[in-house]
């Protein structure tokens, strides 16, 4: 923080008025390239092909991931597809949500989904992936269906956990979830990428973090760790700019989060820009792959909604920022321009994606609504695994017992 | 958070559908009367009186400070509210997102003379600095063979089931707590019993945890005096005087087990409620003189059964009066899974009805 915004907070400790000089001084969102470089259109009209050049900063490399990016139509539209399946789908839990159909705490990931379908582009099927808890982005692209997820939100059987876990606790293959404590899961992370490479596997784990949970303790540790035993283990930060409510200005001496580790490399990455992540990760993998240790990557992203349904997200930034940021960097819509300028895709053809993507969204919402919850005995289940002999677990008086059946 | 908890709808478990039932409190909220001699009172709900204790700290300890995770807003659940504009910016200040570091920094402005009231978000989240509360704060007086301590360092944290807070906005860890010497662990159950003791734990010269209910932040509306006042600490309270039985617990559960006393008085059971306010160090005379008296005694609490608070206590009256007793103790405390899922929720609380079963099973023995 410079020391002239040091000072307006000593002068005016008012919050909001704070955090407006803060902003129009600090420039939160300045970092972020706001002009895109012009979409070549490519000869054969079969690939989208652009320069990017501000799309990365390095730290502790001297090559970076190319700057030049690219998709054939298929990869276009599937990219387009998915990210559309993303918003529509926190859309509709964010409906749910307030109509009380869910209920608890639930994160909202409209605005980072460049960075999942970017990143899973990259992934080998056999990657591993840990989050924190804004994770249905995630928990989607990881293989589970959008049912999977919206009657996970709403807590019925036909959710990805059996209606247990809720909006933190979502699991899939490969896919550690889903974690409620920040910070906590970064050194999961590091453990997941030890077993690949103890395995002889030529995959790697992706740990992800906000810039809140970068300042946890644990996650230094988790550095150190990775880097001594030179673990294929990708630290990504998933910086919106806010932790909760306190923008990373004003949460960290350092908010340059791909350099806070003097010893492993890192790439800060235009997170909204879904060819430049896939490429970046890409090189993030193919760089822990080959036994050169962990790498960082802080993925520069926004998000619409507050930080979870109970925030408005606008008693910390000011909605012209949001509208700001929707009406210039939104990933979905960027990119489809660049589809449509490029003769891969017509408008025709992004509108057929779109009431498909509503369909699926429909089906899922219906089955979300309806599907059956889980039996009351359940609340007992998997607390242990192998039930020990005559084992059972005491319920809430001295005489209810239950046996474990599973 | 957004809690919208309706408080004067007692829970109606025979006859509603499982979907009403979501959305009214297990319990009741039981007002008390303040104390006259404590002089003009206002109506605050429990978040309120938590800000009206930390203003007279700041107003009257010009070395408090207070800190954690979004406190200069206010906090989450706004007990911190206009404390920053009023106090400054150098005595009301967020900590980035690190619990072992945040007590761990209130732990060492403590020993350097400052009162340092540190907030752990929720209690949930306060395992990560269960290491330096354990391991440092508790004991440095004794390490140190008194020359350095760290009496002045209070941490406050949201406490227990909310009704939608899942498995990590639900805990009760005052067992985890009761378990190590050196430290304090208050638990109010209303807003003029939680400005009391808030004040005594600041106070106090002995590093101090309290938690405040998190459900009552809106609903425990009382006249509280404006006044300082404090309440002793290790004093547990009788509420209601009883000879049957005695019933013992804290925090939110209190005001179910008043229901539970009331619904046992319409069965001639007389019980004695009370509310143990402390657990560590607690109060052992006020409990055992009751039991002595009544002869029976139901502990309920929400985190669960196994080593929980109420097996310290189960244990110690076992023992003092053993001769006394006319049945075994109960305890009605949740269940033996991670409090609290979140689509078992109503599932999970000791409720008043399996109390009352436990109290029949009592007397009945």
């Amino acid at each position: 923080m410079n020391t002239y915004a040091k000072l307006l907070i000593r002068l005016q400790p008012s919050g909001r008025q704070l955090l407006q000089q803060q902003q129009q001084h600090e420039q939160i969102a300045s970092s972020l390239p706001t002009v895109f470089s012009s979409v070549r259109k490519a000869s054969s009209g079969t690939t989208l092909e652009y320069d990017t050049p501000k799309a990365y900063k390095l730290h502790m490399l001297e090559k970076g991931p190319s700057t030049h990016v690219s998709c054939n139509r298929e990869e276009g539209l599937e990219y387009y597809k998915k990210m559309q399946v993303v918003r529509r789908m926190e859309a509709s839990a964010n409906n749910m949500y307030k109509s009380k159909l869910i209920r608890g705490f639930c994160h909202l990931y409209s605005g980072q989904e460049a960075v999942c379908v970017g990143m899973k582009a990259a992934m080998d099927k056999n990657d591993s992936l840990i989050t924190a808890y804004r994770a249905h982005g995630w928990t989607y692209m990881m293989g589970v269906s959008v049912t999977g997820i919206l009657a996970e939100l709403t807590g019925r059987k036909s959710g990805c956990a059996e209606g247990r876990g809720g909006s933190m606790h979502m699991y899939a293959p490969n896919f550690y979830g889903g974690n409620g404590i920040v910070g906590a899961q970064v050194p999961l992370g590091a453990g997941v990428a030890f077993a690949h490479k103890y395995r002889g596997e030529s995959n790697v784990c992706i740990a992800l973090y906000g810039d809140g949970a970068a300042n946890q303790g644990q996650v230094f540790e988790a550095y150190n760790m990775a880097k001594l035993w030179s673990l294929p283990c990708i630290f990504v930060c998933e910086n919106n700019g806010y932790g909760m409510g306190t923008s990373t200005a004003r949460a960290s001496a350092n908010p340059n989060f791909y350099t806070r580790c003097e010893y492993i490399p890192g790439i800060w990455v235009d997170g909204m820009d879904v060819l430049a992540v896939r490429e970046a990760t890409r090189f993030a993998r193919d760089w822990c792959t080959s036994g050169k240790g962990p790498m960082i990557m802080e993925m520069a992203t926004y998000r619409y909604f507050g930080h979870s349904m109970s925030d408005p997200g606008t008693s910390y930034r000011t909605r012209e920022e949001v509208q700001d940021v929707r009406k210039s960097r939104d990933p979905i819509t960027s990119f489809r321009e660049k589809v449509i300028e490029a003769n891969l895709a017509t408008d025709e053809e992004f509108k057929n994606i779109d009431n498909e993507v509503k369909k699926i969204i429909e089906d899922a919402e219906n089955h979300a609504q309806n599907d059956p919850e889980l039996h009351v005995d359940e609340l007992y289940s998997h607390v242990y695994s192998m039930r020990p002999e005559n084992f059972k677990i005491r319920g809430c008086d001295n005489f209810t017992f239950k046996e474990i059946s599973k | 958070m957004n809690l919208s908890v309706h408080r004067l709808i007692p829970t109606i478990s025979t006859c509603s559908s499982f979907f009403i039932r979501r959305r009214l409190a297990h319990f009741t909220f039981f007002k008390d009367q303040p104390d006259p001699a404590h002089g003009p009172t206002k109506e605050m709900n429990l978040c309120q009186t938590i800000q009206n204790a930390l203003d007279i700290t700041l107003k009257n300890d010009h070395t408090a400070i207070i800190f954690g995770e979004d406190v200069a807003f206010g906090g989450v659940f706004r007990c911190t509210a206009e404390l920053r504009p009023k106090y400054g910016a150098d005595r009301v200040f967020n900590t980035p997102l690190c619990e072992q570091g945040i007590v761990g920094f209130g732990i060492g402005a403590a020993v350097a003379g400052a009162t340092s009231i540190a907030e752990i978000q929720f209690a949930d989240y306060i395992f990560p600095a269960y290491d330096q509360i354990v391991n440092e704060a508790a004991k440095y007086r004794y390490r140190s063979q008194n020359l350095f301590n760290c009496g002045r360092l209070t941490i406050r944290a949201p406490w227990g089931a909310v009704g939608h807070g899942a498995l990590y906005h639900s805990q009760s860890p005052e067992a985890q707590f009761m378990h190590t010497p050196g430290i304090k662990v208050v638990i109010p159950r209303s807003a003029i019993q939680a400005k009391g003791l808030l004040l005594s734990c600041i106070k106090d010269d002995n590093p101090c945890i309290f938690f405040e209910p998190k459900i009552l932040y809106r609903s425990a509306k009382e006249d509280v005096p404006l006044n300082e006042y404090t309440i002793p600490l290790s004093k547990a309270q009788i509420i209601t005087e009883g000879s049957d039985i005695t019933l013992v617990s804290w925090g939110t559960q209190v005001h179910v087990i008043r229901v539970v006393a009331q619904m046992a008085a319409k069965e001639n059971i007389s019980c004695e409620v009370i509310d143990l306010r402390t657990i560590v160090p607690w109060d052992v005379d006020t409990i055992c003189q009751s039991v002595s008296k009544t002869g029976r005694l139901l502990i309920s609490h929400e985190a669960p059964i196994t080593a929980g608070v109420g097996a310290e206590i189960a244990a110690t009256v076992s023992k003092e009066c053993f001769l006394n007793l006319e049945a075994p103790i109960e305890r009605i405390c949740g269940y033996d899974i991670h409090p609290i899922p979140h689509v078992f929720e109503p599932f999970y609380f000791p409720s008043k009805w399996r109390c009352l079963e436990a109290i029949k099973r009592m007397i009945n023995f």
